[in-house]
C-alpha cells in the first residue's frame, strides 16, 4: 500500500469518524445515552453545534500554517473533509436555532417566517453566523472535484471565503454573549494567529519552517 | 442552621381564609391559586448537603403563581452567579465549599435604625413566607421558584427610612477567597443593585432565604437575596451584605458593565428587545428540547401588581 492509498482506505475514514464523533455525543447526550444536556438542552445543543462549528473552521484555516511550519504536505490530503465537517456542524447548529429555537418544528411556516426574517436581518450577530452558513453552502457546493475543474480560477477566488466564515464566526461568538468576549476572545487569538503566520509566509515566500521535505504519516 | 419560629404561628391559626383574602385587596387577581399545597418533593435525597436546613414555621403566601416549580436540581444546577464564574454550571461546580454562616448584613443611609446583624438576628423580625414566582432571566430562559422569603416592604419599615431615602441599594459579598469568579474582573465587585422605594416596598419584593422550604442554596445567593420577579433576573442581587437607604439612584452592576444594554429598571418587557435579542419568548427550563418557547409577559405576568409603578414613564426610554 502506498502512502496515498494508505491516506485514504485507513487514515480518512479514522479522522472521519473523529470529526463525527462531536456530533453523535450532542444526539446520545439529547437522548439520554452517554449523557446529558442540562436544564436548557435547546441552548446547550446550539452551543456544542456551534463551537464545534468554529472549531473546525480554525482546524481547516491551521492546515496551510501547519503544514508550511512542519513540511507535512499530506496535511492537505485533510483540508476538504475538514472543511465539509465546519459545514456540518455550522448546518447543525442553524438547524436547531431554526426548528427548535424559532419553532419552525412546532408550528406553521408562515407563522414563523416573519421572525425569522426580522431576526437574520435586525439582530446582527444573527445575521453575520447567516452570512457564514451561506458562504459555507457556497462552498459546500463546489466542493468536489469537478467542480474544482469547471470553475478554474474562480474556485480559488470563492474557497477563500475560509476566511470570511474564520472571522463571521469569532464575531457571531463575540456579539451573542450577555457580556463578550467570553470565550469568544480565544478563537479570536487563534484565528489572529493563524492569518498572521498566512501573512507572514506570503511575504516570506513558501519557506517551510523546519523541513523542506514532506513525510509521509506514520501508519 | 434552623430558623425557628415561635411554634403559636402556625399558618393554619393566623386568620381565616376569608379574613386572609380581604387583607390584600390587590389580591383579587384571578390567576392566583388558593390553598396551593406545597409542591415539595422528597428532596432531602437529591442533593446531599448538611447544609441543607429545613425552614420552620413557613407560610404560604396568595402571591404564589399555580404553574409547577421548576425541580430542585434545576433551580441550582442551571444559575447565573458571576462569583463563581460566568458558566451557567460554575456555581454548582465552584460553590460546594461555600458555606455563607457566619454572615452579617448591615443597614445605614437614610434611616432611623442602623447597625450590622448577624444574619438569624437580621431575620428574625419577619415571617417567613414561601412565594412561589415566575423568574425571567434577560437571557430568555426562565423558571418557577418556590422561594421562601421575608417582605422587603417590611424589612424597609422595620428600619424607618428618612423622607431622604428615596431608592434602596443593595451590595453583595465580595470575597475573592470563597468565590472564585470574583479573581476575574468578569464585572466590578462588589455586585451591587438598586430598586426605587416605590418597588422596594412593593408586596411583591422580597428578601429570600430559601428555596423549597429548606434554607438558601450557595448557588442561588446564599443565605440571603432579593427577589424581584417582574425584573428581569440580574436585578435580584445575590448573597446581599448590605442595604443601603439613598437619595440618589444607586449604581447597578449590569448598568454599569453596558448601559445601553441592561438599564436601571429593567422591567421584563416582551415589547423592548434587548440590542442584540429580541424579549418576546423565553424557554421554560426543564422543558425537553422538543418544547416550544412560551411568550413572555409584561412584567413578568405581574403587571397587576406592579404595573401602576411606571405610569407614565416611557419603558423604551428607561428600560
Amino acid at each position: 500500500m502506498d502512502t496515498l492509498q494508505q491516506i485514504r482506505l485507513i487514515w480518512k475514514p479514522f479522522v472521519f469518524l473523529l470529526c463525527l464523533a462531536p456530533a453523535v455525543l450532542v444526539v446520545t447526550d439529547l437522548f439520554e445515552i452517554t449523557g446529558a444536556l442540562g436544564a436548557n438542552p435547546v441552548e446547550a445543543m446550539q452551543d456544542r453545534f456551534g463551537t464545534w462549528g468554529i472549531r473546525f473552521i480554525m482546524l481547516t484555516l491551521a492546515v496551510t500554517p501547519l503544514r508550511k511550519l512542519t513540511g507535512w504536505n499530506w496535511l492537505t490530503r485533510f483540508r476538504r473533509m475538514l472543511g465539509l465537517f465546519t459545514f456540518f456542524y455550522v448546518l447543525l447548529h442553524f438547524a436547531v436555532w431554526l426548528m427548535l429555537e424559532q419553532s419552525l418544528y412546532f408550528l406553521p411556516w408562515r407563522q414563523v417566517l416573519p421572525t425569522i426574517i426580522e431576526d437574520i436581518t435586525k439582530r446582527p450577530y444573527i445575521t453575520l453566523g447567516f452570512t457564514a452558513l451561506l458562504v459555507l453552502i457556497a462552498m459546500a457546493i463546489t466542493s468536489t472535484a469537478g467542480m474544482r475543474r469547471r470553475m478554474g480560477p474562480y474556485w480559488q477566488k470563492l474557497h477563500y471565503g475560509a476566511y470570511a466564515v474564520g472571522l463571521l464566526g469569532v464575531w457571531h461568538y463575540w456579539w451573542q454573549v450577555k457580556k463578550g468576549p467570553d470565550d469568544a476572545i480565544y478563537y479570536a487569538a487563534i484565528f489572529a494567529v493563524l492569518m498572521g503566520l498566512r501573512i507572514y509566509y506570503r511575504r516570506k515566500g513558501a519557506q517551510p519552517f523546519f523541513r523542506k521535505r514532506a513525510l509521509p504519516p506514520k501508519a | 442552621m434552623l430558623i425557628k419560629k415561635p411554634a403559636d404561628i402556625r399558618p393554619s391559626e393566623i386568620t381565616s381564609k376569608d379574613n386572609y383574602l380581604n387583607r390584600r385587596e390587590f389580591m383579587r387577581a384571578g390567576g392566583i391559586a388558593t390553598g396551593l399545597a406545597l409542591a415539595s418533593p422528597a428532596l432531602s435525597a437529591l442533593v446531599p448537603d448538611q447544609r441543607r436546613a429545613r425552614l420552620v414555621g413557613v407560610e404560604k403566601s396568595l402571591f404564589s403563581t399555580n404553574e409547577t416549580p421548576n425541580s430542585y436540581e434545576d433551580i441550582t444546577s442551571y444559575n447565573n452567579y458571576w462569583e463563581f464564574g460566568s458558566g451557567k454550571t460554575d456555581p454548582a461546580m465552584y460553590s460546594g465549599d461555600f458555606d455563607p454562616l457566619p454572615w452579617k448584613v448591615t443597614v445605614e443611609g437614610h434611616c432611623e435604625k442602623t447597625g450590622t446583624f448577624d444574619f438569624d438576628e437580621f431575620i428574625k423580625p419577619f415571617d417567613l413566607e414561601e412565594r412561589i414566582y415566575r423568574l425571567r432571566c434577560v437571557e430568555r430562559w426562565s423558571m418557577v421558584i418556590p422561594w421562601v422569603g421575608i417582605s422587603l416592604a417590611d424589612v424597609v419599615k422595620h428600619y424607618a427610612p428618612t423622607s431622604n431615602a428615596k431608592y434602596v441599594a443593595f451590595e453583595a459579598l465580595h470575597d475573592p477567597t470563597r468565590m472564585l469568579g470574583q479573581r476575574q474582573r468578569l464585572l466590578q465587585w462588589p455586585y451591587r443593585e438598586g430598586l426605587t422605594m416605590a418597588e422596594a416596598v412593593n408586596p411583591l419584593s422580597i428578601l429570600a432565604v430559601g428555596v423549597y422550604g429548606e434554607s438558601m442554596p450557595a448557588t442561588n445567593g446564599a443565605p440571603i437575596r432579593l427577589v424581584v420577579p417582574w425584573k428581569y433576573g440580574f436585578k435580584s442581587i445575590k448573597g446581599i451584605v448590605r442595604i443601603r437607604f439613598v437619595e440618589r439612584m444607586p449604581e447597578a452592576s449590569w448598568n454599569m458593565a453596558q448601559p445601553n444594554e441592561y438599564g436601571f429598571y429593567s422591567n421584563v418587557n416582551p415589547e423592548v428587545d434587548h440590542p442584540r435579542w429580541s424579549q418576546a419568548t423565553e424557554r421554560r427550563i426543564g422543558a425537553n428540547a422538543f418544547t416550544p418557547a412560551i411568550p413572555t409577559q409584561m412584567f413578568n405576568g405581574y403587571a397587576e401588581q406592579v404595573a401602576h409603578l411606571y405610569d407614565g414613564m416611557n419603558l423604551r426610554k428607561d428600560f
